[in-house]
C-alpha cells in the first residue's frame, strides 16, 4: 500500500495510548515519514495515515482492534495537534509535516 | 479548517467536542464544564453528606483515576466535608496487579488521600493464585466473582467506610441497560440504573460497620466515556491501561460495541439509553428491589457492571457486589420489603434536567424510590434483616445461612478440588470473557507449562 520510500515524505509523530500502543510493539511514540501523496496521488490524510499504520508500522495481527469497516474503530479517539479529529475533518483531514497525530483508545481498563 | 473558537469563553481554540451536545470547547472550558456536571450529579442527588469518610474504589484505571481526581476537585472548591480515602483490591494475581496498583500508590501521594489496599489473602485467606493452583482452570471464574463481588464492601468495612463509589461511567450504565433489554431481563435493568445502591442492613444498623451495610454510589454516572479520558488525558492524570483487550464474542463486548457504533452515528445515544434505562425501571413492577427470575447466580456478577477488563478492582467490584446475594434474597422476601433501596424516580427526574432539585432524592437511607425518605424510617429494615439474614459465618448479606463465599472457601479449606456451585443460567463464558482474558493470562503465569 505505501508507496515504497519515495523521497517526498512527511515527517509527523503519530502516539497510541490507552492501551494501543501494545499494538504497535508497546512503543507509545513512533517519529514517523510517511508520503506526501496516496496511493492515488492525493495529498496523504489521516485515512491514508491509518492504511499505513496497518501496513507498515503494526507488528500484531489483530488489525481488527485497531481499524473496523476501513476506519479507526470506535471507542478510539483521533486527536490531531491534541484536537478532536471531528474538529478536523475527520480521517479526510490532510497530514501536514510535523503533526502530531494520537490515538486514545477508550477500550481498555477501567 | 481553520480552527473553532471555543463555545464559552468564544476566546481560546477549541479542542473538544462534546458527544452529548455537540458543543465546542476549549481546554480549560472542556474542565471546568466535566468537574461542574459531576458536582451537579453529586448534589441533585444529595451523594455525599459532611462529615461523610467515601471509599473510592481504585484501580488504577482511567475512571477511577478521574474520579478521585474530580472528587478531590471538588470537595475542596465546594466544600463537601467529606473525607476521600483510595480503596484497591489486590486478587493476589502475581504480576497481573503490580502495575495497576504502582499507579493506585502513585495517585495516592499525587492526590494526597490515604490508600488502602485489601488483599483477597486478608479476606478470604486465599490469594487467587492460590485458588488456581487447587481449583484448576475450570471454576476459577465462579471463585473471583464470588469473592471479587463482595471485596469492596469487606475492604469498606475494614476501614470502618460506610460509603465506596465506583467509577462506572454513561458508557458502562448503558451497556448495561442494552446487555438487560437485550436479555429481556427489566428487574434488573431496573436495578443497575440506579446511582446508589445499598442492603437493608446499611440502615438497620448504622452505627457498627459491616460489610453488609455499604453504601455504593457512581458520581460519573453521566459522564461519557470519552470525556473522561479527555478529562484524563488533558489533565495529565496518571492512570493504567491494561493489556486486556475485548473478547469480541463476548454478550458485553458486543454490547460495548453496539454502543460506541451507536456513538459515532448519534453521540446523544449513550445518555439517551442510560435515561431510556431509568424511564424503564420506573416502569417495572416492584422495579427497583425486584429480581424475581433467575438472574441469581453468576451472570448476576458484578462484571455485568465492569464494563472494563476484569482487571478494575475500583469497578469490577465496586458494581453491584451484592447483587447475587440480593437477588437470591429477593427471591424469598416479599417485594415490599425493601431490598435494595435506589434512588430512583425522584432523583433521575432532578438528575434529567441536571438542574432541577429534587428535595426528595436525598442519599440512601430508606424507602423505595425516594418517597419514604424523610424520616429515618428504620423498621421496615429490621424486619428486612430479619427476612433476609446474614451469613452466619462473616455476616455478609445472604439468604441462605451460609454465602456463598463462605461456601467457597469452605470447600477451598476442605482442600476439595472443585466446589459445586454452578450458578448460573447464562453461559458464564460468554460474559465473562474479560474475567477469562484475565484469569487465563494468570493461569499462563500462574502455572506455565503444562
Ligand atoms: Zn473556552
Ligand atoms: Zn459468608
Amino acid at each position: 500500500m505505501s508507496q515504497g520510500k519515495s523521497k517526498d515524505v512527511i515527517s509527523i509523530t503519530v502516539e497510541f495510548s490507552g492501551g494501543l500502543e501494545m499494538l504497535f510493539s508497546n512503543q507509545r511514540k513512533h517519529i514517523l515519514s510517511i508520503p506526501t501523496k496516496d496511493e492515488s496521488g492525493e495529498a496523504s490524510n489521516v485515512a491514508f495515515l491509518v492504511r499505513y499504520l496497518c501496513e507498515d508500522v503494526m507488528q500484531d495481527n489483530r488489525r481488527e482492534l485497531f481499524v473496523l469497516d476501513d476506519t479507526v474503530r470506535p471507542g478510539i479517539l483521533v486527536l490531531i495537534n491534541d484536537a478532536d479529529w471531528q474538529l478536523e475533518g475527520e480521517d479526510k483531514y490532510e497530514i501536514q509535516g510535523g503533526d502530531n497525530i494520537h490515538f486514545l483508545s477508550t477500550l481498555h481498563g477501567g | 479548517m481553520p480552527p473553532s473558537l471555543c463555545a464559552l469563553c468564544k476566546t481560546s481554540r477549541a479542542f473538544i467536542l462534546r458527544p452529548k451536545d455537540h458543543q465546542k470547547l476549549c481546554k480549560p472550558c472542556f474542565i471546568s464544564v466535566f468537574e461542574t456536571e459531576i458536582h451537579h450529579t453529586i448534589t441533585s442527588n444529595n451523594l455525599f453528606h459532611r462529615g461523610e469518610r467515601i471509599a473510592i474504589g481504585a484501580s488504577g484505571g482511567k475512571d477511577s483515576t478521574v474520579l478521585a481526581s474530580v472528587l478531590k476537585t471538588l470537595n475542596e472548591r465546594y466544600n463537601y466535608g467529606v473525607e476521600l480515602i483510595l480503596l484497591s483490591i489486590d486478587e493476589g494475581i502475581k504480576g497481573y496487579r503490580d502495575d495497576s496498583l504502582e499507579t493506585v500508590k502513585r495517585n495516592a501521594k499525587q492526590y494526597d488521600m490515604p490508600l488502602m489496599i485489601v488483599g483477597y489473602d486478608e479476606l478470604y485467606g486465599w490469594t487467587m493464585d492460590q485458588v488456581v493452583e487447587q481449583v484448576g482452570k475450570k471454576g476459577n471464574c465462579t471463585y473471583c466473582g464470588v469473592f471479587r463481588r463482595q471485596a469492596l464492601d469487606r475492604g469498606a468495612a475494614k476501614l470502618g467506610v460506610k460509603h465506596v463509589v465506583t467509577g462506572h461511567n454513561a458508557d458502562d450504565v448503558a451497556e448495561t441497560v442494552l446487555m438487560n433489554l437485550l436479555r429481556g431481563d427489566l428487574p434488573r435493568l431496573s436495578r443497575t440504573t440506579s446511582i446508589v445502591t445499598s442492603t437493608p442492613s446499611a440502615v438497620s444498623s448504622p452505627d457498627s460497620p459491616s460489610h453488609t451495610n455499604i453504601k455504593r454510589s457512581k458520581p460519573l454516572k453521566y459522564a461519557y466515556e470519552k470525556e473522561i479520558v479527555l478529562y484524563a488525558y488533558h489533565k495529565s492524570l496518571d492512570y493504567f491501561s491494561t493489556e486486556c483487550i475485548y473478547s469480541p464474542e463476548a454478550f458485553r463486548g458486543s454490547a460495548r460495541a453496539l454502543i460506541k457504533n451507536l456513538e459515532r452515528v448519534r453521540p446523544s445515544a449513550i445518555l439517551d439509553i442510560v435515561r431510556s434505562g431509568e424511564d424503564m425501571a420506573r416502569l417495572v413492577p416492584g422495579g427497583n428491589e425486584a429480581c424475581s427470575n433467575g438472574c441469581s447466580g453468576q451472570t448476576a456478577l458484578p462484571e455485568e457492571e465492569e464494563g472494563g477488563c476484569g482487571s478494575s478492582n475500583g469497578r469490577s467490584a465496586g458494581g453491584e457486589m451484592a447483587s447475587m446475594e440480593h437477588q437470591l434474597a429477593q427471591n424469598d422476601i416479599a417485594t415490599e420489603v425493601g431490598l435494595e433501596i435506589e434512588i430512583t424516580s425522584s432523583s433521575l427526574n432532578g438528575q434529567q434536567s441536571g438542574k432541577k432539585k429534587d428535595p426528595d432524592a436525598v442519599q440512601l437511607v430508606n424507602g423505595k424510590k425516594g418517597r419514604r425518605l424523610k424520616g429515618p424510617a428504620q423498621t421496615p429494615r429490621k424486619t428486612a434483616r430479619q427476612t433476609m439474614g446474614q451469613c452466619k459465618r462473616c455476616g455478609y448479606l445472604s439468604s441462605q445461612e451460609i454465602c456463598k463465599a463462605c461456601v467457597l472457601l469452605e470447600g477451598l479449606n476442605k482442600n476439595r478440588p472443585k466446589n459445586n456451585i454452578e450458578v448460573s443460567s447464562y453461559a458464564p463464558e460468554q460474559e465473562h470473557g474479560h474475567m477469562n482474558n484475565a484469569t487465563n493470562a494468570m493461569q499462563k503465569l500462574q502455572l506455565g507449562v503444562d
